[in-house]
C-alpha cells in the first residue's frame, strides 16, 4: 500500500474516493440493503442514480418512480443494494405508492433506511421522517436540495437537527454529486454498526392515546419480544389497519 | 408465540379502539406536525428579508392564470411540435440517402455477386433490412427532437402546471386531476403512460386513466400525422402559409385527441365507471433550471435510444410480412392483392381504402411502420411505377413524390383527413395492450381499451366520409 499522503482530505475519514465503485444492476452477494425514502419530489431518484451509476428516469414532478428501483454499489469491499422507494408524504394512510415504500420499510427490513428530505421545506418532510422513526432506528436523514435552500436564504444547523432526531443528517445537493461522498460514509458507518441511532419518538401525542399505546405496546413486546418497533405496530392496530393485523396473525412481522 | 396471544393482543386493541373513539387518526397526525414543528423552529433559519420564493410565485401566476393558462400551453405545444417538424427534416433526408439510396443498392449488389438467390435476398434486404432501414430515418431525428424538449420541460417543473390547469376539465367530466400527467406521458410513450397511471390512488380513476391514454398521439404516430399534413393540408393553402397549415392540422389532431379523452372519461364516468371524483393534492414544485446537457445526453441515450430499438425490433418481422404476403400468390393474385381488394369496399365507406386498412393490421405491433407499409402497398396495388416493386419497403427523396405516389393510389384531401384521425383513434399497439393488461389485470378492461378506441375510428372517419361526400 502507498501510504503518501497528497492533500489534507485524505486524512479525513470521510475521505475515501476509490472506496466508492458503482455496480449498477449488479445486485448479487449483497452484504447491507439499503432504503430511499421520502417525500415526493425531494430528488430519490437523483441519489440513487449518484450512488449507483444508473440513469432511473428522473424528472421534476411528485410521484414520477410508481416502482421500486433497485441498483447496487460498493463501498470498501462491502456490497450495498439500494432501494429507491415511491415518494409518499406519510405511511398512515394506504394509498397504493405509500403500501410499496411502508411495506419494504417495515417488512424488507432495509439495514439502512435513507429518508431523502427537501432542506427547503423541512417541517413539512418532518412528518414523514418522524413516522419513520417509530418503524426503524436504522436511519440516515439526507438533507437534500441544499442548493434551492441556500438560494431561498434557508440556513438549516444541522447539528440540532441531528441530535434532535437522534440520527445522522448529511446535506447534499445531488444534483450537482455534492455531499454524496459523505452521504456514502455515513450510510456504511450506521450499516455497520459504528453509529448508534437513537431515534426521535413522536412526542405530542394526546394523553388517552399515548395511555392506549403504551398498554398495546407493553403487550406486544411480551408477546413478540424480537419486534423492534412495537410502538409503531400499536399505533396501526388501533388504526385498524387490516394489513398489520394479517402480518402479526402470520408472524411476518418477527 | 402461540396464536392465542396475537388474538389476545388484537381483541385488546379493538377496545382500546373503542376508548379512544375516532380521534385517534387526528390526534395522532396533530402530534406528529407538533413534533415537527418545534425540530424545524430548533434548526432552521429563514432569512425573510431575502426571500426569493417570488419568481416562481410569479411564473405560476401567468402560467396558471385563467386566462394564459391555455393559450401559453398552446404555444408551447407549437414551438415543439414545430422544433420537432422543421428540425427533423434534414437529418431524416440525410439518413434516407445513406441508409436507402447507398447502402441497400451496396447490399443488393453484394448478394448479387455471391449468387444469393431472389427469395432470400429479397426477402431479407428488401423486406427486413428496408423495413429497418425506413423506421430509422423517418423515427430517429424527429424522436431525437422531440424526448429531449419533453424531458427540458418535464425537468423545469412545468407538467404539474399543466395538471392544475386541466384539473377543472379532468374534475368536470370524472376523472382524476393527475390524470394530466399520465397524458402527458402518453405523448411520449403509451405504454409508459399507461404505467404512469399508478400514481392515482382510486382503481376506478386509474381505470379510466389507462383506457383513454390512447387518445393521447404517441411518439410512433406524430410523424405520420406530420407527413400526411405537410402532404395533403398543406397543399391546399398558398405556399408561403402550408407550413403554418399543416402544423396546424397536426396541433388540431392533438387536440381533438384530448378532447376525445375528455368525452370518453366522462362517458365511462356516466355509464360503467360511475364514482365519485377523489380529491388530491398536487405539489407545485420550484421551477428549476434543468442541466441542459445532462439532460440532452440522458434523454437521447435512455428514452430514444430503447423506444428506437423496439421500433426496429418490430419493424425486422414486419417487414418480413409485408415482402412475404407480396410475393406468395393465390392463383393470380398475391395474397397482399388478394386481402386489399377485399377490405377495399369497407375502406371506402369510412373514407378510407384496402391499403390503409391492411397497413393497420400489420402495423399493430408498432405504429411507426404505417407509413413505409402505405407507400409499398399502394405502389403494387396501383401498379404504378416507383420504388423497388413488389414488397419492397422504401422511402421515396422527397415528401412531394410521396404525395404523387399516394395521388396516382387514389388518395384525396378526404383521404388525408380521414387516415389522421384514425391514425388517432385506432387500437393501440400491442406492446401497450400487453401494458394494459399487466397493470389492470384484466382481460375484460383490456379489450375494452383496445377495441374503443378503433370503433370510434371506424363511427368518426364512417361519418366525415359521408358527409364530405354530400358536399364535394
Amino acid at each position: 500500500m502507498d501510504n503518501k499522503i497528497n492533500s489534507a482530505c485524505e486524512t479525513c475519514p470521510q475521505y475515501n474516493a476509490k472506496g466508492l465503485k458503482k455496480l449498477g444492476l449488479n445486485i448479487e452477494n449483497i452484504d447491507f440493503v439499503v432504503a430511499l425514502a421520502g417525500n415526493p419530489n425531494t430528488g430519490k431518484s437523483t441519489v440513487f442514480n449518484a450512488l449507483t451509476g444508473l440513469r432511473q428516469h428522473t424528472g421534476n414532478w411528485p410521484g414520477k418512480t410508481v416502482v421500486r428501483a433497485e441498483g447496487a454499489f460498493e463501498y470498501n469491499n462491502q456490497k450495498f443494494k439500494l432501494v429507491d422507494l415511491p415518494g409518499t408524504y406519510s405511511l398512515l394512510s394506504t394509498s397504493q405508492d405509500e403500501e410499496v415504500a411502508r411495506n419494504f420499510i417495515l417488512f424488507g427490513k432495509p439495514d439502512v433506511t435513507v429518508i431523502i428530505v427537501d432542506a427547503s421545506r423541512l417541517e413539512r418532510n418532518l412528518n414523514l421522517v418522524l413516522q419513520i422513526l417509530e418503524i426503524t432506528d436504522k436511519v440516515v436523514l439526507c438533507l437534500n436540495l441544499m442548493d434551492e435552500a441556500k438560494r431561498n436564504n434557508i440556513k438549516i444547523d444541522t447539528r440540532t437537527l441531528s441530535r434532535d432526531l437522534g440520527v445522522p443528517v448529511v446535506p447534499t445537493s445531488a444534483r450537482f454529486n455534492e455531499g454524496i461522498p459523505d452521504l456514502i460514509q455515513t450510510i456504511n458507518e450506521v450499516a455497520t454498526g459504528k453509529i448508534i441511532c437513537k431515534p426521535h419518538r413522536i412526542q405530542n401525542v394526546p394523553k388517552n392515546i399515548e395511555k392506549a399505546v403504551k398498554r398495546l405496546s407493553v403487550e406486544i413486546k411480551q408477546q413478540f419480544p424480537s419486534i423492534p418497533n412495537s410502538r409503531w405496530i400499536a399505533f396501526r392496530l388501533l388504526e385498524g389497519d387490516t394489513h398489520i393485523i394479517e402480518a402479526l396473525k402470520t408472524g411476518e412481522l418477527v | 408465540m402461540n396464536q392465542n396471544s396475537v388474538e389476545n393482543i388484537i381483541a385488546l386493541s379493538s377496545d382500546l379502539r373503542w376508548q379512544i373513539g375516532d380521534d385517534f387518526h387526528d390526534g395522532l397526525a396533530e402530534g406528529i406536525y407538533a413534533d415537527a414543528s418545534e425540530i424545524a423552529n430548533a434548526s432552521v433559519q429563514i432569512n425573510n428579508q431575502k426571500k426569493r420564493f417570488r419568481l416562481d410565485a410569479k411564473i405560476d401566476k401567468i402560467v396558471t392564470s385563467k386566462t394564459w393558462g391555455f393559450p401559453i400551453m398552446f404555444l408551447i405545444l407549437a414551438v415543439i411540435l414545430w422544433l420537432t417538424i422543421v428540425g427533423a427534416n434534414y437529418p431524416s433526408s440525410m439518413l434516407a440517402e445513406l441508409l436507402l439510396d447507398t447502402i441497400h443498392p451496396l447490399l443488393k449488389n453484394g448478394a448479387a455477386s455471391i449468387g444469393m438467390p431472389w427469395w432470400l435476398d429479397g426477402f431479407l434486404i428488401d423486406g427486413v433490412y428496408l423495413a429497418v432501414a425506413w423506421v430509422i430515418a423517418v423515427m430517429l431525428p424527429p424522436m431525437a427532437i422531440f424526448f429531449p424538449l419533453f424531458t427540458l420541460l418535464e425537468d423545469f417543473g412545468y407538467l404539474p402546471r399543466v395538471a392544475f390547469n386541466l384539473d377543472y376539465l379532468f374534475k368536470k367530466s370524472g376523472a382524476h386531476g393527475k390524470q394530466a400527467l399520465t397524458m402527458s406521458m402518453g405523448f411520449g410513450c403509451n405504454a409508459a403512460g399507461v404505467v404512469a397511471t399508478r400514481i392515482i390512488d382510486s382503481p376506478r380513476e386509474r381505470l379510466i386513466a389507462i383506457i383513454t391514454n390512447n387518445f393521447s398521439l404517441c411518439n410512433g404516430r406524430w410523424p405520420t400525422q406530420i407527413l400526411i399534413a405537410t402532404i395533403f393540408i398543406g397543399a391546399v393553402v398558398p405556399a408561403s402559409f402550408s407550413a403554418i397549415a399543416s402544423l396546424s392540422a397536426v396541433i388540431g389532431i392533438a387536440i381533438l385527441g384530448i378532447f376525445f379523452m375528455f368525452f370518453t372519461s366522462w362517458a365511462l364516468t356516466k355509464t360503467v365507471l360511475k364514482g365519485e371524483v377523489s380529491t388530491f393534492n398536487l405539489e407545485l414544485p420550484p421551477y428549476r433550471p434543468p442541466r441542459f446537457w445532462k439532460t440532452i445526453y440522458t434523454s437521447l441515450i435512455d428514452r430514444t435510444l430503447i423506444v428506437l430499438w423496439r421500433a426496429i425490433l418490430f419493424a425486422v418481422p414486419a417487414g418480413a410480412v409485408i415482402w412475404l404476403i407480396s410475393n406468395i400468390y393465390i392463383g393470380n393474385e398475391s395474397m397482399a392483392s388478394w386481402i386489399i381488394n377485399s377490405l377495399d369496399s369497407f375502406g371506402f365507406l369510412l373514407g378510407l381504402n384496402g391499403v390503409i386498412l391492411l397497413a393497420y393490421i400489420v402495423a399493430i405491433p408498432a405504429n411507426e411502420i404505417v407509413i413505409p407499409t402505405i407507400l409499398m402497398l399502394t405502389v403494387m396495388a396501383s401498379g404504378i411505377p416507383g420504388g423497388e416493386g413488389a414488397g419492397v419497403m422504401f422511402e421515396l427523396d422527397s415528401v412531394s413524390a410521396t404525395g404523387d405516389i399516394l395521388r396516382a393510389g387514389g388518395w384525396t384531401l378526404l383521404t388525408a383527413i380521414n387516415l389522421m384521425l384514425f391514425s388517432l383513434l385506432h387500437n393501440p399497439c400491442s406492446t401497450t395492450i400487453y401494458t394494459i393488461y399487466k397493470e389492470t389485470n384484466s382481460a375484460k378492461w383490456t379489450i375494452v381499451a383496445s377495441i374503443l378506441p378503433i370503433i370510434m375510428g371506424f363511427v368518426i372517419t364512417f361519418l366525415v366520409a359521408q358527409i364530405w361526400r354530400l358536399f364535394f
